[in-house]
């Protein structure tokens, strides 16, 4: 066992094996983060940085904490850019950061493929923290991890996700974790964000949400962005939340038992009702404290130890 | 790589006599045996722990409770690893502040697995104290670190390997000293 | 200069010529093919074994020249034209400034004149600005020098625009290029729209934004009954498009570019932004399709679409990249190993879309073939030589090609523009 890769870009290219590493030793990670003195020496004297060109408080702060927790050090640089905004290249800014012997390079970026893009030049490890609308592994980690916490397994379970699945990042990365590990993935949303096509990747689509939720062990809510609406991929967020949104009504279609799960932030009133986001039946928060101890464990297997003999 | 087998140093009967011994020595350092807690380092440590527990209970009748400690993540010596160091999970379901602790390990060499779990329990609270009892020392130590009860006292050198096997995982008791065949 | 080439397999499928004749060259025009020619000349080239046929036209170069010309200029564009077996291209108006008035127009003639060692034609563009607003006063250009008219890398968007202009340049016996997308439907697309671009997470041009303006175009230029070249055909349903049109005999003209006959929207997996271009590497279907309609005379011409970008325009995530890659210099190889010798279309027919069939849709009537008193215009071909695709010896100014490091079989000897050897470069 053990993770032999370089960098974390995606889940497509991990195996069975390397998913399992990660989950097993966010166990340890996760009873870390429940002591007193919150702090191992695991990962002393690496610097991490995290450069995150989208906005994002949660995801940031949980990669910096259990950066912290690990006693790494790590600086958050924040760019704001557009693709008309006219900086300093993405490929500058990293190799100036890079010049400062870093260790690690956590990025977020509108830009699918930007990780990759730079891994293709960085001699630091890469942690992909969601590239535009492509993969976003730490999330589907954490999201799985959970899922194994609540349910006790993840194959065989019925996961349904429900939302734009076509513009999100966190779409991708579960769909491949989850099949990976055996789960049947169920997809629901408008057809206008959810092509047919997305059979091809071993899910089934059911675009009446009613029928996809019906025995569902795990029910998974996607954000919906307003864009979507000025975009005409969605008439109006009223008619988004009469046909997906995810009402009590609804949730008594699944397993009686049945979990919900949230990445956020979340619209209250839209794609979860307010009673149903606080439910005890909601992980929305262990989700977020899964999320340290997930991003724990991605940070120790890429950087514990000396990297070499590494895939990627 | 082939392991050569030189000797065999206990045997069953041999820990079985090592283990009551230490237990003696125990109780009598320990006048308060309640205020007693053992702590295994993985993974022979756990057993060695629990089978002193036990030994413990028959002879004053006191259950001192058993935990689990992982040190990977404290090691000091992650530019030495070939593969990487898989963590396994700390448990320990008992306070240890305020506590004499007990570590236990099978084998103390150089005493840096120990200085690892010393910082690892601090971490976790502060005891009262900490003492440690080892199967065998086999000396070539590069850090201050003592046993306060040893099995056995094993000279060897540092190309030798030393083998501790428990039924508990490996189906026999024995401690044998190996050496790499084939080494020049 | 006199100028004969002894020897040669000529191809010429103009005059349905597909043997082996001696050239006789004077100032710059064939003057006799005979099976035999034994006049003393200046110089002789011996074309033993080798092909020789109507000097190549690539109708869609971008030479970046003037504005852009840290990409290409007209002098290294066309020393990349020459090197890769073209004798005659015709460039794109995005320029900066674009070329909509003479004035542009006279100065892109000028240039070519001073520095270029082919023979550029420049297009000019069809609304002002390329806005797709107000039609140029195509006249002007046309008596500058512009042999067609097109806003390529836009299209013209506005239908009663595009109607205008038709109308116009059947006046003038002209020809619009168009290049076909529906600006809404390709939205933020960077490429193909789907599966791997839902896979890669990049936004999709989806094949209705291409078929919708075929579609537009083919309706227009019914009713017009002026001549239309659709750019860059990409996809399937465009093609069956053009199959109909030409059944109807509605004035439709077709080119395709060797990248899409030869690569698909799996291999953007690397994010490599040197498969990034506009319109985008389709499907297998899509590349299949292609193919077909190559082979059944759907697709009139091939033209390399050579887009030059500078290294750090393309070192970038690939969102932001610009589209475009180079082809000047791969394209002869890659046809000829790719589909020549595997059979998938004869010599002639390759030599009918990369010469005769250009000169002919562009109204060069001097080109394009080999006959007595036409322009001696030769691509002279290698087609046993193995090369290998090396893009830093290239002599664009970019090197933006996918194409870097194929094995490929056959290639150009020698170029030869209005009589005089052009490529190899005797500096």
């Amino acid at each position: 066992m053990g993770f032999r890769h370089k960098h974390l870009l995606g889940i497509q290219n991990l195996s069975r094996s390397d998913i399992l590493a990660l989950l097993d030793t966010t166990d340890s990670m996760l009873e870390i983060s429940r002591r007193e003195a919150k702090k191992v020496p695991a990962l002393r004297g690496k610097t991490i940085i995290s450069l995150f060109y989208e906005p994002s408080t949660r995801t940031r702060s949980s990669f910096e904490l259990a950066a912290k927790r690990l006693s790494a050090d790590i600086s958050n640089f924040s760019q704001q850019t557009s693709s008309v905004i006219k900086g300093e290249s993405l490929k500058d800014t990293v190799l100036n950061l890079e010049a400062m012997k870093t260790d690690a390079i956590i990025i977020r970026h509108s830009a699918s493929g930007a990780p990759y893009f730079l891994s293709t030049f960085c001699k630091s490890h890469v942690i992909n923290a969601g590239d535009g609308m492509h993969e976003h592994p730490t999330q589907a980690l954490l999201d799985a991890y959970t899922i194994r916490q609540e349910r006790g397994t993840i194959a065989e379970q019925k996961i349904v996700i429900v939302g734009d699945i076509l513009h999100s990042r966190v779409a991708r990365s579960n769909i491949y974790l989850l099949t990976k590990l055996g789960a049947r993935v169920v997809l629901s949303g408008p057809p206008s964000l959810l092509p047919k096509l997305f059979t091809k990747f071993k899910t089934q689509v059911e675009y009446n949400m009613d029928r996809a939720v019906e025995g569902a062990d795990v029910i998974m809510m996607l954000r919906i962005q307003h864009e979507r609406q000025t975009d005409n991929l969605i008439p109006s967020i009223r008619e988004y939340r009469e046909l997906f949104g995810l009402t009590t009504a609804r949730f008594h279609r699944a397993k009686s038992n049945a979990i919900i799960m949230h990445p956020g932030p979340i619209n209250r009133g839209v794609e979860l009702s307010t009673n149903l986001a606080d439910c005890t039946k909601s992980v929305i928060l262990k989700q977020v404290e899964n999320g340290i101890a997930v991003r724990m464990a991605v940070l120790y297997l890429l950087l514990g130890g000396k990297s070499r003999d590494t895939i990627n | 790589m082939q392991e050569k087998i030189k000797a065999k140093i206990l045997d069953t009967r041999k820990i079985k006599r090592s283990l009551q011994r230490m237990t003696t020595e125990i109780t009598e350092k320990n006048r308060n045996l309640k205020n007693l807690v053992i702590v295994g380092i993985r993974t022979r440590g756990i057993y060695i722990g629990k089978r002193i527990a036990k030994l413990i209970k028959n002879l004053e009748g006191i259950d001192v409770p058993v935990g689990v400690l992982d040190i990977t993540l404290y090691r000091d010596d992650f530019s030495k690893l070939e593969a990487q160091h898989m963590v396994k999970k700390t448990e320990i379901n008992f306070s240890v502040a305020k506590k004499d602790v007990l570590l236990v390990d099978d084998v103390l060499f150089t005493g840096r697995t120990i200085r690892a779990a010393m910082d690892s329990l601090i971490d976790l609270g502060r005891p009262k104290t900490i003492q440690l009892l080892v199967l065998i020392d086999r000396g070539h130590r590069e850090l201050p670190i003592r046993a306060d009860y040893v099995g056995k006292f094993l000279p060897t050198s540092k190309r030798e390997i030393v083998q501790v096997h428990l039924k508990e995982i490996d189906d026999k008791d024995e401690v044998l000293i190996t050496e790499p065949a084939g080494i020049k | 200069m006199t100028l004969l080439i002894k020897n040669g397999r000529v191809v010429d499928p103009g005059t349905n010529t597909d043997d082996t004749r001696d050239i006789l060259i004077d100032k710059g025009k064939i003057v006799d093919i005979k099976t035999k020619i034994n006049t003393k000349t200046q110089k002789t080239i011996d074309a033993t074994g080798l092909v020789v046929a109507p000097g190549f036209i690539d109708m869609h170069v971008h030479l970046r020249e003037p504005g852009q010309e840290d990409k290409e200029t007209i002098r290294t564009g066309s020393r990349a034209a020459a090197k890769g077996g073209f004798t005659s291209v015709a460039c794109m108006p995005n320029t900066s400034p674009v070329n909509d008035n003479a004035g542009i127009t006279d100065f892109i003639v000028s240039e070519a004149r001073k520095n270029a060692v082919v023979n550029v034609f420049p297009i000019a563009a069809v609304t002002r600005g390329q806005t797709g607003e107000q039609l140029t006063d195509m006249k002007n250009l046309q008596r500058a020098g512009a042999i067609a008219f097109s806003d390529d890398g836009y299209p013209v968007a506005n239908n009663e625009v595009m109607r205008r202009a038709l109308e116009y340049s059947s006046l003038l016996n002209t020809l619009i290029i168009d290049h076909c997308e529906d600006k809404n439907l390709s939205g933020d697309g960077v490429m193909h729209e789907g599966f791997y671009s839902y896979t890669y997470g990049l936004n999709g041009i989806p094949c209705s934004s291409e078929e919708v303006m075929v579609s537009r175009n083919m309706v227009l230029a019914k009713y017009s009954k002026a001549r239309v070249h659709i750019a860059h055909l990409s996809v399937k349903g465009a093609a069956e498009l053009i199959r109909m049109a030409k059944k109807k005999n509605i004035p439709l003209t077709a080119e395709v570019t060797p990248h899409h006959l030869l690569l698909t929207d799996e291999s953007l997996k690397t994010y490599d932004t040197n498969l990034k271009m506009n319109p985008p590497l389709r499907s297998k279907e899509d590349v299949k399709a292609l193919i077909k309609a190559m082979k059944d005379g759907i697709v009139d011409v091939l033209a390399t679409d050579h887009a030059p970008h500078t290294e750090d325009d393309k070192a970038v995530e690939f969102d932001r990249a610009p589209f475009g890659i180079i082809g000047l210099e791969s394209a002869v190889p890659l046809i000829v190993d790719r589909f020549v010798h595997s059979g998938i279309i004869s010599l002639s027919r390759f030599i009918q879309m990369i010469s005769t069939n250009p000169a002919r849709i562009l109204g060069l009537v001097n080109k394009g073939k080999i006959s007595q008193g036409a322009d001696a215009d030769l691509t002279i071909l290698n087609l046993d030589k193995n090369i290998v695709i090396d893009a830093d010896s290239f002599e664009s100014k970019s090197k933006n090609c996918p194409f870097h490091g194929w094995e490929l079989k056959g290639c150009p000897e020698i170029t030869i523009v209005r009589g005089k050897i052009v490529y190899p470069f005797k500096n």
